[in-house]
C-alpha cells in the first residue's frame, strides 16, 4: 500500500502559494514544522515570514525571537538565493491594544484599556488567541501585498483542545461579540431600551434580573462599559473573522495538518481533513511527525526478541543482546504506528502524507530545523 | 490503605500529551485500594476517562468505573459546563427557570464556551462541592481527583476564584469565590504535575511550579512519565554515542544469532544504539531539571504496548510504592 507523497519542495518553489498554515493538536510539532518550513523556504529563495505561538524557550532564543514586539524581524544568514527568513512570536494582549487603538479616537481607546474588566476578559476570553493568530495572519498578508518584503506567509497555530478550534474560535468569538447578549447589555446605554422589550420580549427582563442578581450591580455595570466601549471603537467582529476566513479559503493558502502518529491526534487530524474538505480549504496535506524508524525493518520486533533470547542463554555476546532488544523495541513502536497510519490513510486515501523522523534530540536550533526540513522534504513513504 | 494524608483535592496538569488523565486514573485506582471511595473528575469534556476504563461515555453523572485492589471503588463525572451552569444557578439562586431565557439570548454559551473564566468558575465549584460533600458526618468521597486543564493554563483554571474575588467586591459570587480558593490553598489540596523527561515539558512544570507558588496553592509531586531503563550499560552507552562499539563483537553475535545473512543490520543497530544513547543523556539532563524542583518525584515506566486496564493498575501500583517518598 502506497500513500501519495506530500512535494513539501514543489509547495515551498510554487509562488502560487503565500500562506502555509500548520494546524494539529497540542504538542504534535506545529511550531516545528511551521519554523522548519520557513527555514527551508528561505534557502531556495523565498522571502518567508513565519509567525509563531509560544515556541519553545530555546527555539525563540536561537531564532532571536524574545523581545516580544510583535512584529516580524529578519533572522540574517539564513537567506538564500534571494531568499530571506522573517520571524515573529504572536503578543495576543499587544494585538488585541493595537486593534483597539487603530479604530478608535484616543480617548475612547485609552478608557478602554483601563476598564479593569478588560485586563482580566480581553486576553482570556476562549478564542482569543485563534482571533488574533487570523488577524495577525490577514495583517502579515497586506503587508506581504504592499511591501514585498515578504511573499509567503507561514503560521503556527495556538495550542488547543482541539485543532478545528483554530477555525470555529475567531468565528464564535466573533459572533459573541455581535450577538444578542452584548445587545442586551448595550441596551441600556443606547436609548431604545424599549425597542429590546420588543425584540427579546419577557426574556430581556428575566435576562437582565438575573444577571443582576448573580453578577451584582458592579460588576454587571463594569461589563457594561466595557462592552459598550469596544462595540464602539471595532464594531463588526464577526465580519473581520469572516474577511480572515475567506482569505483562508484561497487558493494561495496550503494546510498542512501536523499529527503525531497516535491514535488520537490522528483521529483529531481526522475531523480536521473532513472540516477542510467541507468548508472548501486547500488541504496540502498531513505531516505525521515524530515517527520511529530503523534501517533494519526487515528484522522483526519478535525476530530480533527471539535472537536476544538465544544469546542470553548462551550466556554470550550480552552487547549484541542488548542492541537486538533495543531494537525488538523500536520495531514495536514502529508497528503500532504504522497500523495507526493505516487506518488514517484507509480513511482518507486522496490526502497526501509526509513524514518527519522522531530526532534523538529536541529541535531548538537553526541546524535542527534544517534538518526537520530536509527530512520532509526528502520524506520516502511511510507506508510501502 | 490507611490514608495519613491531609490532601483531598488531588489535581492533576502537566503539558498536552505527557500522561495527565493516565495518571490521574492511576492516582485515583491507588487511592482507592483498600476500600475507600474516590471520584476521578474530568473538566475538558473529551471523555478520556471512558476511553481508559472502557465504559460507554460519561453522562454529567458520578458512575462507577472502576474496582481499586482491596474492594474500593472509583466513581467518574465529566463535568458538562452547561449543566453545571444550571445547576449552580439553581442551587445558589434559586433560578431554574432562567436557564432557558439566558441560554436564548446566548448567556449559557458565553458562560461556556466564550468566557473560559466563566467556565473554571463552575468547574471549580463543582470539585470544590463534590470534595466537601458529606452523608451525615462522612465525606461522601475519601479523595477528589481532577484531571486538570494543561500547565499552560492551570495557574488560571485554579486561580480564577481570586481573580473573580477581585472583581466582585461583595455578594454570594464574592462568598463562593472565597470559600473555593479556601480549599485550593490548604494543605487539602495537592496539584501533581505529569512530565516527560523532554525539554519542553519539564520547562513547563518548572514554570508552573513557579506559578502555583506564587499563587500560594500547594504543588504535591512530580510524576515522570514513560521512563525508559536504559538499555545499555554507562559505559556501552558512552561508546555508543562517540561510535567506539566494537562493531566486530556485535557482527560475531549477530552471526552467533543466526543473523549474519542481513546485509546492513549491524549498521543499523549501531545507529539505533548511539539514538538512543543521545537520548539517555538528555533524558538524564531533564532527570536533573526535575529533581532541582524540590519536590517529591515519582517515576511511571513506559508501557511498550501502550495504557490498557491492565496496564493502569501497574501504574497505580507504582504509585503506591512511592508512598514513602510522596505522601499521597
Ligand atoms: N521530529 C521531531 N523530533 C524530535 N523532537 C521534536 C520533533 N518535532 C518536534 N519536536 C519537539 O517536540 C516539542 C514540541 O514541538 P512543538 O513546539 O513544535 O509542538 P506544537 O504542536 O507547536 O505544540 P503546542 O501545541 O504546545 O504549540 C519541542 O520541544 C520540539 O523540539
Ligand atoms: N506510561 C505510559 N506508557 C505508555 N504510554 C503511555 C503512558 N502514559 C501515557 N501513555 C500514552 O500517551 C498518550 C497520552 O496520554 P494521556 O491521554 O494520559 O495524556 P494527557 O496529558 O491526558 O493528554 P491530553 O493533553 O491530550 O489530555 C496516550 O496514548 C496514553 O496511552
Ligand atoms: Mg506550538
Ligand atoms: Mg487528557
Amino acid at each position: 500500500m502506497t500513500d501519495p507523497t506530500l512535494d513539501v519542495d514543489a509547495l515551498l518553489h510554487d509562488p502560487g502559494t503565500t500562506i502555509i498554515v500548520c494546524c494539529g493538536a497540542g504538542g504534535v510539532g506545529k511550531t516545528t514544522t511551521a519554523a522548519s518550513l520557513g527555514v527551508r523556504a528561505a534557502q531556495r529563495g523565498r522571502r518567508a515570514c513565519v509567525l509563531t505561538i509560544d515556541p519553545a524557550r530555546r527555539l525563540a532564543q536561537s531564532l532571536g525571537l524574545e523581545e516580544l514586539d510583535n512584529t516580524p524581524r529578519p533572522i540574517d544568514s539564513v537567506g538564500r538565493d534571494g531568499g530571506a527568513l522573517f520571524a515573529m512570536m504572536l503578543d495576543m494582549k499587544r494585538t488585541f491594544d493595537e486593534i483597539v487603538q487603530q479604530h478608535g479616537d484616543p480617548a475612547r481607546a485609552a478608557q478602554i484599556l483601563e476598564n479593569p474588566l478588560y485586563q482580566s476578559l480581553s486576553s482570556s476570553f476562549a478564542g482569543t488567541q485563534e482571533y488574533m493568530a487570523m488577524e495577525k495572519l490577514g495583517q502579515l498578508h497586506r503587508e506581504a501585498i504592499e511591501t514585498g518584503e515578504w511573499d509567503l506567509v507561514i503560521v503556527d497555530t495556538p495550542p488547543s483542545r482541539s485543532a478545528l478550534d483554530f477555525l470555529d474560535a475567531p468565528d464564535r468569538l466573533g459572533s459573541f461579540l455581535d450577538g444578542r447578549f452584548v445587545r442586551i447589555l448595550l441596551a441600556p446605554a443606547k436609548a431604545g431600551g424599549k425597542a429590546y422589550m420588543k425584540v427579546f420580549g419577557g426574556a430581556f427582563t428575566l435576562v437582565t434580573s438575573s444577571l443582576n442578581k448573580v453578577l451584582g450591580a458592579q460588576l454587571l455595570n463594569d461589563l457594561q462599559t466595557l462592552v459598550a466601549g469596544l462595540d464602539s471603537v471595532f464594531g463588526g467582529f464577526r465580519e473581520r473573522a469572516e474577511r480572515t476566513y475567506a482569505l483562508l479559503q484561497d487558493p494561495g493558502t496550503a494546510f498542512l495538518v501536523v499529527a503525531a502518529p497516535e491514535p488520537d491526534a490522528l483521529r483529531e487530524a481526522s475531523f480536521f481533513v473532513e472540516r477542510l474538505q467541507q468548508d472548501a480549504m486547500p488541504l496540502a496535506g498531513l505531516v505525521l511527525n515524530r515517527v520511529h524508524t530503523t534501517e533494519a525493518a526487515d528484522v522483526s520486533g519478535a525476530r530480533a526478541e527471539g535472537a536476544a533470547e538465544e544469546l542470553d542463554e548462551l550466556d554470550e555476546h550480552a552487547l549484541t543482546s542488548a542492541l537486538l532488544r533495543l531494537h525488538a523495541d523500536t520495531m514495536r513502536v514502529r508497528d503500532r504506528e504504522r497500523h495507526v497510519l493505516t487506518r488514517f490513510t484507509g480513511a482518507h486515501p486522496d490526502v497526501a502524507v509526509v513524514s518527519a523522523p522522531a530526532l534523538p534530540g529536541d529541535v531548538h536550533d537553526v541546524h535542527g530545523l534544517e534538518q526537520m526540513g530536509a527530512a520532509l522534504a526528502g520524506s520516502v513513504a511511510v507506508l510501502d | 490503605m490507611g490514608n495519613q494524608s491531609p490532601t483531598r483535592l488531588h489535581v492533576v496538569t502537566g503539558k498536552g500529551g505527557t500522561g495527565k488523565t493516565t495518571a490521574a486514573a492511576a492516582l485515583a485506582l491507588h487511592l482507592a485500594s483498600g476500600g475507600q471511595r474516590v471520584l476521578l473528575i474530568e473538566v475538558e469534556g473529551r471523555q478520556g476517562i471512558a476511553q481508559l476504563f472502557d465504559v460507554p461515555q460519561l453522562p454529567y453523572e458520578e458512575r462507577k468505573v472502576a474496582l481499586a485492589r482491596g474492594g474500593g471503588d472509583v466513581y467518574a463525572l465529566a463535568i458538562d459546563p452547561e449543566d453545571a451552569l444550571y445547576e449552580y444557578l439553581d442551587l445558589y439562586y434559586r433560578l431554574g427557570r432562567a436557564g432557558k431565557a439566558l441560554r436564548k439570548v446566548g448567556v449559557v454559551e458565553f458562560a461556556t464556551t466564550v468566557a473560559p473564566g466563566v467556565r473554571d468558575v463552575l468547574l471549580t465549584g463543582k470539585a470544590y462541592e463534590a470534595t466537601r460533600r458529606r452523608h451525615g458526618q462522612q465525606y461522601v468521597y475519601d479523595a477528589v481527583v481532577v484531571d486538570a486543564p494543561p500547565t499552560g493554563r492551570i495557574g488560571r483554571f485554579l486561580n480564577v476564584n481570586a481573580e473573580v474575588a477581585g472583581l466582585a467586591k461583595m455578594g454570594p459570587i464574592r462568598r463562593q469565590a472565597d470559600s473555593i480558593m479556601g480549599l485550593l490553598r490548604s494543605p487539602r489540596t495537592a496539584v501533581h504535575l505529569v512530565t516527560l523527561l523532554e525539554e519542553m515539558p519539564v520547562q513547563e512544570t518548572a514554570d508552573a511550579v513557579d506559578e502555583l507558588r506564587r499563587l500560594d496553592i500547594p504543588v504535591g509531586a512530580i510524576v515522570v512519565n514513560q521512563t525508559r531503563h536504559p538499555a545499555l550499560s554507562h559505559e556501552q552507552l558512552q561508546d555508543a554515542q562517540q561510535g567506539r562499539l566494537d562493531g566486530g563483537e556485535v557482527a560475531a553475535g549477530l552471526k552467533a544469532a543466526g543473523l549474519s545473512g542481513h546485509s546492513g543490520l549491524l549498521d543499523a543497530l549501531l545507529r539505533e544504539a548511539r539514538a538512543h544513547a543521545e537520548r539517555v543523556e538528555l533524558e538524564t539532563a531533564q532527570r536533573a531539571l526535575v529533581q532541582a524542583l524540590d519536590q517529591p518525584v515519582v517515576e511511571l515506566p513506559w508501557l511498550v504496548d501502550g495504557v490498557d486496564l491492565a496496564g493502569l493498575y501497574e501504574l497505580s501500583d507504582r504509585l503506591g510504592q512511592a508512598e514513602t517518598e510522596v505522601p499521597w
